[in-house]
């Protein structure tokens, strides 16, 4: 990566100086929700970047993603329920899990196409989702709550919400240097290849239904260990987690970010979330003078806006946010 | 015995409601290529709709048409808006601009509506049970849906397959270039069509209102079971999605209601209890995932374009 002063690499240079900065800056004013805000977009920019492997480069519209969301989360929350608190167990096992689970559905799924991949997905992680309703034992549908974080004896104190959040940005630091590594190396041109013509790689002697169900795999795994973070971060795991509108959301992260760009996925989590937690504030201030007092009341609608923006970015802007940024260097 | 006949009723009641939305998906996919996530806005809008028409006309009949034209014409217009867009994108572009969507209709109609859920009471003659066998009494109301639903699956096949309508809906879908050169507006078409499978959604929500509350949401959970049905039928079958609503229906409901008793026999009864609820929310995703291993393409697959 030989970096050049474009705006992208600009754009993506402040991005990280700026999450870095976040827990002091947050010191410094004695605001400690932006520290736990921003914890959030980073975990779920590390889910985003597990799901850019598969759909981004792979082409595999997966729309279960969240569901390693829910079995990482789990694995973590029931482990500490169990009395299990060691996060040298926790951790891996949210992994292995993670991966056999995509192991098993990527084997089922990846035999068909299109729009039957998307909904196999998609089903699978309904059949999850509804599991963990069913799980009486873990709080089924209230889900369950995580009294004490994964402990590393002495090496990191993850109740320490400093330590935590820089934990989470080196993970996530490492999971982007690790799928542009992959994406980079031969088996990363064989899954590109297979997304751009699948026959034609087959005919030239690819086996790339493996190939494919490997990036699936590792894309799973990645998830389950961002899964184990988030149930650390919120202290907490329901089925909600889970949800088909979570998978959906990590897909929007990844394409109004920039698919198959490797930090469009951060991007895409941290403009996804950010516009959530803003959009309530711009209606109000936009609607006040005209609206008065009700304006507050308006702002509590903001996924009206939100809806049809997704739409917009799918009609106008199919590149995502780094695909502006790479056409503002051309154009 | 009774009982056993009861929930096969419920079943089928349950899988020919999730006909009717199965069928408009499967209507829209197989001729228009796009995947609509927010046909379950459209189930959820024609409950709110008929709820709303009853309050006002105190009659649930007219309450009913006026919410099939009300969906109707929301279903066109969506498609007029912005569906129209999105034909011939990625299907990913498709999963996204619905999925935005649904955050739309799910705040207009908590606007519109409220965030408290609303009901649809029945009229008196469709409230009593009636005695279909000796000593095996059945709900008129959920007879009056297998029956609509039967008609209207009747309606669909004379539809496609017997009408001059139909007969353009079809040449629409195998080649759609080809149809507009020889003097079809298929814009208009594929608007009538994204009307009719936005009524039919209609028409399973309203049905559904007075057995469930009326609420937010309420089209999401069905919606992934209606995808469920068109992925065992065969995406673009409505013949595959006919057969599959009913097994679905079927295998859910006797599912939940005899599981428990079957899994009572190898499991203690304390083990059972624990596992059965979960097993039978996952046996039709156990059924799909048995027929993609066999058929990756669904029981009757469409031949490909």
């Amino acid at each position: 990566m030989i970096a050049s002063l474009t705006p992208r690499n600009v754009v993506v240079a402040v991005l990280l100086l700026l999450l870095a900065a976040v827990p002091v800056y947050a010191a410094v004013t004695a605001n400690a929700f932006l520290v736990t805000l921003f914890t959030r977009v980073i975990i779920l920019g590390i889910a985003a970047s597990s799901l850019n492997l598969i759909l981004g480069y792979g082409g595999m519209v997966s729309f279960g993603h969240a569901v390693y969301l829910g079995i990482g989360g789990y694995a973590v929350g029931i482990l500490a329920q169990e009395g299990v608190t060691s996060g040298f167990v926790q951790w891996p096992l949210a992994l292995v899990v993670s991966a056999l689970f995509a192991l098993l559905v990527g084997a089922l799924s990846l035999r068909t196409r299109g729009v039957y991949f998307i909904m196999i997905t998609l089903a699978f992680a309904q059949l999850v989702y509804y599991f963990g309703v069913g799980l009486d034992r873990y709080g089924a549908d209230d889900g369950l709550t995580i009294r004490r974080r994964s402990q590393f004896d002495d090496l990191i104190n993850l109740s320490d919400r400093t330590q935590f959040y820089y934990l989470c940005l080196a993970l996530l630091l490492a999971t982007i240097y690790l799928i542009w590594r992959v994406v980079n190396s031969r088996f990363g041109m064989v899954i590109q290849g297979a997304r751009s013509n699948d026959r034609r790689m087959r005919a030239i002697g690819f086996p790339t239904f493996r190939y494919r169900l490997t990036a699936f795999v590792i894309a799973g795994a990645i998830c389950g260990v961002a899964g184990a973070l988030l149930a650390n971060h919120t202290g907490f795991i329901s089925p909600a987690t889970m949800h088909w509108t979570r998978s959906g959301d990590l897909i929007v992260m990844v394409v109004l970010g920039g698919m198959a760009s490797s930090f469009g996925p951060l991007i895409g989590a941290v403009a996804l979330l950010s516009l959530e937690e803003a959009l309530p504030i711009l209606i109000r201030a936009m609607a006040f003078p005209v609206f008065g007092d009700a304006a507050v009341r308006m702002a509590e609608y903001w996924q009206i806006v939100l809806g049809p923006l997704f739409l917009l970015v799918v009609l106008f802007a199919r590149g995502g946010i780094d695909g502006l940024l790479a056409g503002a260097r051309r154009g | 015995m009774l009982l056993f006949i009861e929930q096969c009723l419920n079943g089928l009641q349950f899988g020919l409601l999730l006909f009717l939305l199965a069928a408009g998906l499967t209507l829209v996919f197989g001729i228009m290529d796009l995947v609509n996530l927010a046909h379950g806005s459209l189930y959820m809008l024609g409950a709110y709709f008929a709820a709303t028409f009853a309050a006002w006309t105190d009659s649930f009949v007219i309450a009913a048409l006026l919410s099939l034209a009300a969906t109707l014409v929301v279903g066109m217009a969506l498609e007029v808006v912005a569906l129209r867009r999105l034909y011939g994108r990625d299907h990913l572009d498709h999963v996204l601009g619905t999925f935005g969507l649904i955050l739309f209709f799910n705040e207009l109609v908590r606007i519109i509506w409220g965030p408290a859920g609303m009901s649809l009471p029945l009229p008196m003659w469709l409230i009593y049970p009636i005695e279909i066998l000796p000593g095996l009494f059945y709900p008129t109301y959920r007879i009056a849906i297998i029956l609509t639903a039967l008609l209207v699956a009747l309606f669909l096949y004379v539809l496609v397959m017997r009408t001059r309508l139909g007969m353009l809906i079809r040449a629409g879908a195998s080649n759609r270039e080809m149809t507009g050169a020889l003097g079809v507006n298929i814009n208009l078409l594929y608007t009538l069509v994204f009307g009719l499978g936005a009524a039919l959604a209609g028409l399973a929500g309203l049905m559904q209102a007075p057995i469930l509350t009326v609420q937010i949401g309420m089209g999401e959970n069905i919606l992934i079971l209606a995808f469920v049905v068109i992925i065992i039928g065969g995406i673009g079958s409505i013949r595959g999605a006919f057969i599959a609503a009913v097994l679905v229906g079927l295998i859910d409901t006797i599912g939940r209601a005899f599981l428990p008793d079957i899994l009572r026999l190898v499991l203690s009864s304390r083990g059972a209890s624990t596992v059965a609820p979960a097993m039978s929310s996952m046996m039709i995703y156990l059924l799909m995932a048995i027929v993609l291993v066999l058929r990756p393409e669904g029981l009757f697959p469409v031949s490909s374009k």
